[in-house]
């Protein structure tokens, strides 16, 4: 009789790690693959239909029932323990990830399943069936209201996720350890092997979780509607692709660059009007930034180009197109080109140290400045850097964030390039994808407004008609009355108004 | 000396820390390195007094020596270059000039060995403006336009960050989980802080003001030099333990002291020198990869035909028309004769050097006491991973809440390099402990940077694989303390004036150790032998 209480806490303990396997499943996916009602509710789903799955398979159970039960809690404590750790290890290889997950998810749901009946088998001599039943539920479902409490407003915040699996792993294998003691009557031989089993378990558990600072390094807000079919940390950014119903859409740290649906907008807006601005033939082109191959595609249209220079920082981005054969279609094989030439470097940098003959054109497509690395590409220090890299009459474009979700981050481009000593044209166009998404077309002697896109080049989007209308801002978008600072190395004026503006449409 | 790991930790960084390092038990590799500069010997061979016979063919004639050649020495040598005045010798006893600005020569970038910024001077300060138009560091301007430095020079955003409790956070001043209390009293102490930088004297001179010699002597002001820093901020209410450890890094980076060991002037004078006016920002940095390196070059690019390194000098006797100097050069002793000198090194050691001064001191030497710090620079193969998105991200200084060191400064930051191979200067002041000089000698190349990467791994847990080279500088005599009772007490203004045929220039003359010092004194010591 005295077991029992004690068994009670077993049975409580085993339905708060239940409950949190099943939680750190359902996050995770909807982590990785999105959607997260449809992710719960199916890892829910299985996880209950596993659970029966285990509970029906208790009743092939006859003999040596104790020993059983505590091989069941180890399994649990391997499995629910290493779940999240395997599953973000399992990501970075996407086509397996949805087998993993599941596989685990019904593993654990079984397992869970199998604990309960079996425990109750073990208390059957000792307690009224009215009573086992009572208690026995009673406090399988506190133990779940417990872990459903304890999970997003402890566990999550302070311990991450992976810390979470493997703590709970633990805590399970202890139990087990523990129950090798509180079942020893029962136990039938080979109660040591069982304890040295756990012990291993433990251990490995333990190493584990002081290690698993490695595994967190992957982006775990980031939320992706679509089906990713390539992702790589390279070593200065997560690279996603996914695919969807409307095409393919690249991500770096969980921000979207582009979406085959409506890039095209984006992109001949971007390049088309430089080219115009700029009155000579334009023969040597520079990019900096666009390591996508999208800009290039729409470069490559101009026949009189001869040499377009590429700095991009990361490699695994400018052999994307190999690594996702859509891309390369998408960008009709840009990198192929005999004119191109690619430099991985940060821009900046290469700027700074690299001496070149001057350029025509100038085409700046960074990500937005959310950082300070990132936000150094838009200073003045950068734009006069870039000076000695053009001509006066060259023509540059930047793209420059959206003036209507970040009208003053916007517009502190603008002004940065006008301190730099450029004549600026702001101008912005609808992409579906972004919303209304902005540039800034500058060169260091004055320019009109281009009208039309040059002869002979062919366009989906831009045509004379609409070009004017690109550089007449309406009123919510327009230059803020008050002065902007001007974005310097030594202020990062634009990182930070990046985030104030931005960060207002986080959820 | 041998300790343990724990007992070394112990010693540098506190017994919890140690205790914490220890309870890892992993196993430690140490990247490959060496101790740089000179060793203290051949500065310690001048106090054994020993007389020195130059053989006749060994002497020789100049206009003026200079003794010492950091930027004191190297700045009189610049100004009297300046004047056309070409008859000059530097004799230098390490074998680089720079003193504490010296620097290193690395890949991708060099790296400070010591003083590493300038907050962009007062227009007031003419000389210093003239210098850095020199070198081309401040922005083209009209007469009546304000100074403002390049872009590409001045300190780029992020400029600090505090590591605390695991993680990094903005700025220097600890604002994660402030108090109002914190918070009533931070701004309190600035209010107190901006009543100092308006206060001007019947004179119209400021509380403080670099030069130091620009600084108001009116005796309300001078009263502060009395107390430490640590009793004026009791005395006015501060106990705001976060207020108190920011003021308290204050003093252990510009001047290598704690609160209680700082004079209340002296740590005032950190927060109040470098502001035009109440309510303004402290001027903004002037810094480059090299940190004040960049001086010492162009120091000399101008002057360093005249500059000796290597050369000791063992025996300075002023005679009636001149000095005679006698130097330790590769084992053999060489003369010069000059008709004026500049002692230009620190002003505890004029007393062992100058002959005669002794038995007339002209000012108490002892009363210029110094701590030790060591440097050390870390040649990282790649960035330390970061732990917590929410973690602020590397900036240019990045400081150790928790830790007696200042933490260290990113010599990639400021040319925009943000990726790969970098270089990393660790600072660690001895804080005036007994013993101090000899406790930082006592110990070798692996036991120092056992010390900084043990404290950097509180941090970096990656450091050591990332760390391919650390090299170790142990400064001895690093920078003078402005203790209480000093910079008042009088005895500066004694050293002022020249002992003979000697002019004494230093940082030690102002009190506080900052380029700016070296640079006033260095000048005035030239142009009073130009007069």
């Amino acid at each position: 009789m005295k077991r029992a209480p004690l068994l009670f806490l077993n049975v409580f303990i085993i339905a708060i790690c239940g409950l949190i396997y099943e939680l750190l499943a359902g996050t995770l996916s909807s982590y990785v693959l999105g959607d997260s009602v449809t992710q719960f509710s199916i890892i829910i789903g299985t996880y209950l239909f596993a659970m029966g799955v285990g509970s029906y398979l208790s009743r092939f159970i006859d003999k040596n029932i104790a020993n059983r039960f505590v091989e069941v809690e180890l399994a649990v404590a391997v499995v629910g323990g290493f779940s999240a750790p395997l599953l973000f290890l399992t990501f970075a290889n996407l086509s397996y990830f949805a087998i993993v997950l599941y596989g685990i998810v019904f593993i654990i749901g079984m397992l869970v399943g199998l604990e309960i009946p079996l425990l109750m088998r073990i208390l059957k001599d000792e307690l009224d069936f009215k009573d086992l039943v009572s208690r026995v539920l009673a406090f399988d479902y506190i133990g779940a209201l417990v872990a459903s409490l304890l999970f997003p407003i402890f566990f999550v915040p302070r311990l991450g996720l992976n810390r979470t699996s493997l703590f709970f792993g633990m805590l399970n294998a202890a139990i087990a350890i523990w129950g090798t003691w509180l079942l020893e009557p029962l136990l039938k031989r080979h109660i040591t092997l069982l304890r040295v089993k756990g012990a291993v378990i433990m251990i490995l558990l333990a190493i584990a979780f002081i290690k698993s600072d490695r595994l967190t390094t992957l982006a775990e807000d980031s939320l992706y509607v679509d089906n990713i079919i390539y992702s790589k940390s390279s070593h200065y950014q997560r690279i996603i692709v996914t695919k969807g119903k409307t095409g393919y859409a690249l991500f770096l740290n969980g921000n979207l660059q582009f979406s085959s649906f409506d890039e095209y907008r984006y992109h001949e807006a971007l390049v088309h009007p430089v080219f115009s601005v700029f009155r000579g033939e334009p023969k040597r082109v520079l990019v900096l930034g666009g390591g996508d191959g999208l800009a290039l595609r729409e470069i490559e249209k101009y026949p009189s180009v001869e040499f377009i220079q590429l700095v991009d920082l990361d490699p695994d981005m400018t052999n994307i197109s190999n690594a996702v054969p859509a891309l390369g279609e998408l960008n009709r094989h840009s990198f192929q080109d005999q004119r191109v030439h690619v430099a991985n470097a940060d821009a900046f940098v290469w700027l700074d140290s690299v001496d070149s003959e001057p350029f025509d054109v100038v085409v700046i497509d960074f990500p937005d400045p959310n950082n300070f690395a990132l936000g150094k590409l838009y200073t003045t220090r950068f734009y006069n850097l870039l000076k000695k890299k053009i001509r006066p009459d060259s023509a540059v474009v930047v793209q420059t964030t959206s003036p209507l979700m970040a009208r003053k981050s916007f517009w502190c481009v603008a002004a940065t390039l006008e301190a730099a000593g450029y004549d600026v044209r702001p101008y912005y166009t609808t992409v579906p994808s972004f919303g209304v998404w902005g540039y800034a077309l500058a060169s260091l002697s004055p320019f009109d407004v281009p009208s039309k896109v040059r002869d002979g080049i062919d366009t989906k989007f831009i045509n004379a008609e609409m070009m004017p209308s690109m550089f007449e801002f309406p009123k919510d978008t327009e230059r803020p009355s008050e002065p902007l600072e001007v974005n310097r190395l030594d202020n990062q004026a634009l990182v930070r108004y990046y985030e104030a503006e931005w960060r207002r449409f986080e959820p | 000396m041998t300790l343990s790991r724990r007992e070394l930790l112990t010693l540098f960084l506190g017994a919890p820390f140690a205790f914490a390092a220890c309870r890892d038990t992993s196993e430690r590799k140490l990247p490959e390195g060496e101790i740089v500069g000179q060793s203290a010997n051949i500065g310690h061979i001048l106090r054994e007094g020993r007389t020195f016979e130059v053989p006749q063919a060994n002497w020789e004639t100049k206009k003026v020596a200079i003794v010492g050649a950091g930027i004191a020495g190297l700045s009189a040598a610049w100004r009297l270059n300046g004047k056309g005045f070409g008859d000059v010798a530097v004799i230098e006893l390490e074998k680089e000039a720079g003193g504490t600005s010296r620097s290193g020569k690395g890949d991708p970038v060099n790296y400070p060995w010591g003083a590493h910024y300038l907050p962009v001077p007062f227009a007031e300060n003419t000389d210093l403006v003239t210098l850095l138009d020199e070198m081309q560091i401040l922005e083209p301007r009209n007469a009546s336009s304000e100074i403002h430095a390049k872009e590409e020079f001045l300190c780029r955003e992020p400029e600090e960050r505090v590591f605390y409790k695991g993680r990094w956070y903005e700025g220097l001043y600890l604002n994660a989980g402030a108090s109002t209390d914190d918070k009533q009293q931070y701004d309190r102490f600035y209010a107190e802080v901006n009543k100092w930088i308006g206060f001007r004297d019947a004179k119209g001179r400021r509380a403080f003001v670099l030069p130091v010699a620009h600084c108001s002597d009116d005796a309300e002001v001078t009263a502060l030099d009395k107390l430490s820093f640590g009793e004026w901020l009791t005395q006015n209410g501060f106990t705001s333990e976060r207020l108190r450890w920011y003021c308290d890094y204050a003093c252990r980076d510009d001047y290598g002291l704690k609160l209680e060991q700082t004079s209340a002037w002296a740590g005032l004078f950190y927060f109040c020198s470098r502001v035009k006016k109440s309510g303004d920002e402290s001027q903004p940095f002037i810094t480059v990869p090299e940190g004040n390196g960049q001086f010492v070059n162009h120091f000399l690019a101008k002057v360093s035909d005249k500059v000796r390194k290597n050369w000791m000098a063992v025996s300075i006797e002023p005679k009636e028309n001149g000095v005679e100097i006698t130097c330790l050069v590769d084992g053999e002793l060489r003369g010069i004769r000059c008709e004026k000198m500049i002692f230009a090194g620190p002003m505890f050691t004029a007393p062992y050097a100058i002959r005669g001064f002794r038995d007339a001191p002209p000012f108490d030497a002892a009363e210029f006491q110094h701590n030790a710090w060591f440097v050390a620079n870390l040649h990282l193969k790649d960035r330390p991973v970061t732990r917590f998105r929410s973690d602020f991200p590397l900036a240019w200084d990045n400081v150790l809440y928790e830790s007696p060191s200042l933490g260290y400064v990113t010599a990639t930051h400021q040319k925009g390099i943000d990726y790969g191979p970098t270089i990393l200067s660790y600072y660690y002041p001895m804080c005036a402990e007994e013993n101090a000089r000899t406790k930082l000698f006592d110990y070798d190349r692996d036991a120092i940077a056992e010390v900084c990467l043990s404290d950097m791994e509180r941090a970096h847990k990656d450091i050591r694989e990332l760390t391919t080279r650390l090299d170790v500088m142990r400064w001895g005599h690093a920078m003078i303390s402005p203790r209480p009772n000093f910079i008042w007490s009088g005895v500066r203004q004694k050293a002022l004036e020249p002992y003979r045929n000697i002019y004494f220039a230093h940082t030690d003359l102002g009190g506080v150790a900052l380029f700016e010092e070296a640079f006033y004194h260095g000048l005035r010591a030239a142009d009073a032998i130009l007069a």
